[in-house]
This record gives structure tokens, sequence and C-alpha cells, in this order.
């Protein structure tokens, strides 16, 4: 719309609360386009099945390995086959990897590189894993991090950090909490949070009732805020 | 050559011009090979819309944290995992 459209003067219109990195990828959005390197319904149809993944089907995983031994071991062996295995989407690729924390075994993801991530089994990536503190932090104080999320590991835990630098994607399979020995698969599946995939949580605990699960008593770091 | 489970090796620490996969924090450092994945197309080269053509050998490759970084807090066993390309690889003695 150029200035002529309307009666009265006034300053340049923009879009002046557009972040940098936003205005960027559009940006390259526009000129890819142009250049017939990628068709704008492709794009948007990556973005419409990026975001209709979700943490519930990682935790489909879970819970299933938590119930049927032999699944956690085929799980563990070839996460992609164990996705089909349920019905699940692993997405083209990259190669998904599952591992498992144990009692003396914890395990936390982090790319400092960029942002990968299990996206086609966890949905998006949540904002603080894409932020510069915990890519950094993570690899180098992840013990802190991981306080600040509000796991404490014990003196005699192993903890091991995957920075998922290249092809493989890594999901965590955490340990299953006391006190879930009688719940089903659905309702195992409900205190599998998405954190707790990523290694910087632990599952829900079960609700002393027979209900729902409570929720965890330590909140993630402020950023995890929706923006 | 291709790496073995166990295998200890070191990252190579040359400077890259350009995307590359390599965090700079485990340049010159030495690890144990972990685990033999698949080959995958190079990112240095596919990066700027080649093919990535010939693929890499992937590793995962682990190292001791206090290796990594000698002023480290956690427990001494702490590991620290990253995939790293077999020509980034460089055979430790």
């Amino acid at each position: 719309m150029s200035e002529q459209d309307h009666d009265h003067p006034h300053a340049e219109i923009t879009n002046g609360d557009e972040p940098p990195a936003a205005r960027r990828a559009r940006t390259l959005e526009e000129l890819l386009v142009a250049k017939h390197v990628v068709r704008r319904e492709d794009v948007r149809r990556m973005i419409d099945w990026l975001v209709s993944r979700s943490p519930a089907d990682g935790a489909r995983l879970v819970a299933r390995a938590w119930t049927d031994p032999e699944f956690k071991q085929r799980l563990l062996a070839d996460a992609r086959a164990a996705a089909l295995e349920l019905g699940l989407d692993p997405g083209p690729s990259p190669v998904v990897v599952a591992v498992e924390n144990t009692r003396g075994v914890h395990h936390m993801v982090v790319c400092t590189l960029c942002s990968c991530y299990p996206r086609a089994l966890l949905g998006p990536p949540p904002d603080w894993y894409k932020s510069l503190a915990y890519r950094s932090r993570a690899v180098s104080d992840p013990r802190g991090v991981l306080a600040e999320f509000g796991v404490e590991l014990d003196d005699d835990v192993e903890l091991r950090v995957l920075d998922s630098t290249a092809d493989m994607r890594y999901l965590v399979i955490p340990r299953r909490p006391a006190g879930t020995e009688q719940m089903d698969e659905a309702e195992l599946a409900a205190l599998v949070t998405r954190d707790s995939m990523i290694g910087v949580a632990h599952p829900a605990a079960p609700a002393r009732d027979g209900g729902g699960p409570t929720t965890p008593a330590t909140p993630g770091p402020r950023s995890d805020r929706v923006r | 050559m291709t790496y073995r489970v166990g295998q200890p090796v070191r990252i190579a620490d040359r400077p890259h011009q350009g995307h590359h996969r390599t965090p700079g924090y485990l340049k010159g450092k030495t690890g144990t090979v972990e685990r033999v994945y698949a080959s995958f197309a190079n990112p240095e080269t596919r990066a700027y819309g080649a093919t990535g053509l010939p693929e890499q050998r992937l590793y995962l490759v682990g190292f001791a944290q206090r290796d990594v970084w000698p002023d480290y807090r956690g427990n001494p066993v702490d590991r620290i995992y990253a995939d790293v390309f077999e020509h980034w690889l460089e055979e430790e003695r």
C-alpha cells in the first residue's frame, strides 16, 4: 500500500517489534521462494507437520518401555522402528537414539551448535533449549543447570550430557517413578513430561489419591514461559 | 580409517572456515569411541549447496568432563558425549 492510498501523512508503518532473527528468517524465506529453491506451500506444510508433533508421542514410547522390557530393548536398539511399532511418525530423518536413565546414570540432552532436538517425537523445542545460556552451561555446568530445574542428583550418580552435534537426536527414557506399580500405560504416559525426556526433570509424581499427576514442585526456569 | 568402539581418539584441533559440526570446546580433547553410527552427508559442503558426498562416518565420542573442563565442579565420573565425523578424529597413541 502506498502513501497515496489515504489522505493523511504519517511515518512509514514498520513491523518494529519483529525480532532480528525473525526478520532474517522471513527475508531468507522470501529469497528462497523467489529463487525457486523452495515453494511457499512446502514451507507451510513443514511448519504444520512440526507443530502437529507433541511430547505425547515420546511419552507413549516411554510408558511402553516402562511396562514392556522387551519393547524397551527394541527402543534402545532402534528408536525409529520402535516408534513405527506404536504407529508413531518418527519423521524422514534424522536418526533418533533413545538412552535410558537408571539408578546410577542420568542423561541430559543439549545442542550447543544450534537447536537439534527430536522434534518428530517431542514437538518443537522449548525456548530455553535454544537459549545461549542453556546451550553453553548445559555442557560446562550441567549439575548447576539441573539444580535450577529442581533436579538434585545423588553424588554417586554419573551424569552424561549428550551434545547432539550432527545427525542423531537423543530421547531420554526417564526412570519410572516409585508408587506407579498399579498404573496402566496411559496413566504412566501422563506422567512423562517433555522436560523429563530432555533429561532436565524427573517425571511427574503420581497423585496420592489415584487421580491425575501432580504438578512438579519446582517449576522450570523463567525462560520457559511461552512468548 | 575406521575407528572401533572403545578406541581412544583425539578431536582434531584445526580451525575451519565456514559451517562445520565439530564444537570448538572439544577440539584438541581426547575421548573414547562409544558408538559407531552410519555415514551421513558431509555438512561442511552440503551447507553450501553441494551434495555432501562422499558421506562421512559418524561416531559418538565420550569424554571425561574433567578432561574437557579443567575446573569442572561435578562428579569426577561425569561424562560428555558428542557426535563427531570421522575426518575430525585422530588416532590417539
